[in-house]
């Protein structure tokens, strides 16, 4: 199932709401992401975030999220699954994205959540404006997370 | 042909979407942006760092050299940021 929403989410009730009645369940993974103030990291000698504004593109954000939604369920035996991302502008704290996966066994569910979340980086359209005390700055990409999801990629091609 | 602009890109061009009737002897994206740099200095900052850009027509990522139908949709923006 894939959200794409300007409100906040609650991970207990989606996680219910997604399980309920479903006894095959054995394991939940999840993944929930955070607005990051990257001046908390010295290492980064960012300035401080006060807040930002996710953009996305209607229509496509939607069907990236629900084509790699399908591969995650190709790929691994799972029972449900959700993504929920948040557009819109939030503040250092907030929840931004949220994956789950659900399967008989742990491991289909671990594996498929950190799929997810690398692929989602590379693909959904969202774009991170955030407000610093000098003004706004675009998010540049990361080619960590370019890395992180190729590596699904190579796991492929070894199969 | 419906045209989509994001992020900084919408910024620089100036608008977020718009209706366009290119020339029929463009038929690629990058003619299309070549086209779409004659008309104007937002356009031309638009696409000066074409390493920045990434496209998609009708929802999909596709390379530059894809080709395109008057019908289309075609979107401009740079590498994705969410998650």
């Amino acid at each position: 199932m894939i959200k794409v929403q300007r409100e906040d989410f609650d991970l207990g009730r989606e996680i219910d709401a997604l399980t309920r009645g479903r006894h095959g369940i054995g394991g939940v993974a999840s993944f929930v992401g955070l607005v990051r103030d990257l001046a908390g990291d010295p290492s980064t000698g960012a300035q401080a975030v006060r807040s930002m504004t996710l953009e996305h593109y209607p229509g496509m954000t939607e069907k990236q999220l629900a084509d790699i939604e399908a591969e995650a369920h190709r790929r691994w035996k799972l029972d449900a699954s959700l993504i929920i991302h948040r557009y819109g502008r939030l503040d250092p704290g907030d929840r931004i994205v949220l994956v789950v996966c659900a399967s008989p066994h742990r491991q289909a569910a671990l594996e498929a959540c950190a799929f997810l979340i690398d692929w989602l980086k590379t693909k959904a359209p969202f774009w991170k404006l955030e407000e610093t005390p000098t003004g706004a700055e675009w998010v540049d990409a990361r080619e960590a997370d370019d890395a992180a999801a190729a590596r699904w990629r190579r796991d492929q091609a070894a199969e | 042909m419906k045209l989509l602009y994001f992020a900084w890109l919408r910024q620089r061009t100036g608008k977020g979407e718009e209706d366009l009737t290119p020339p029929a002897s463009v038929a690629t994206v990058v003619e299309l942006v070549e086209w779409l740099k004659t008309l104007g200095p937002g356009y031309m900052r638009a696409f000066s760092e074409m390493k920045s850009v990434r496209v998609a027509v009708n929802q999909e990522y596709v390379p530059f050299t894809y080709k395109i139908n008057s019908g289309d949709e075609v979107a401009f923006f740079p590498p994705v940021t969410g998650g």
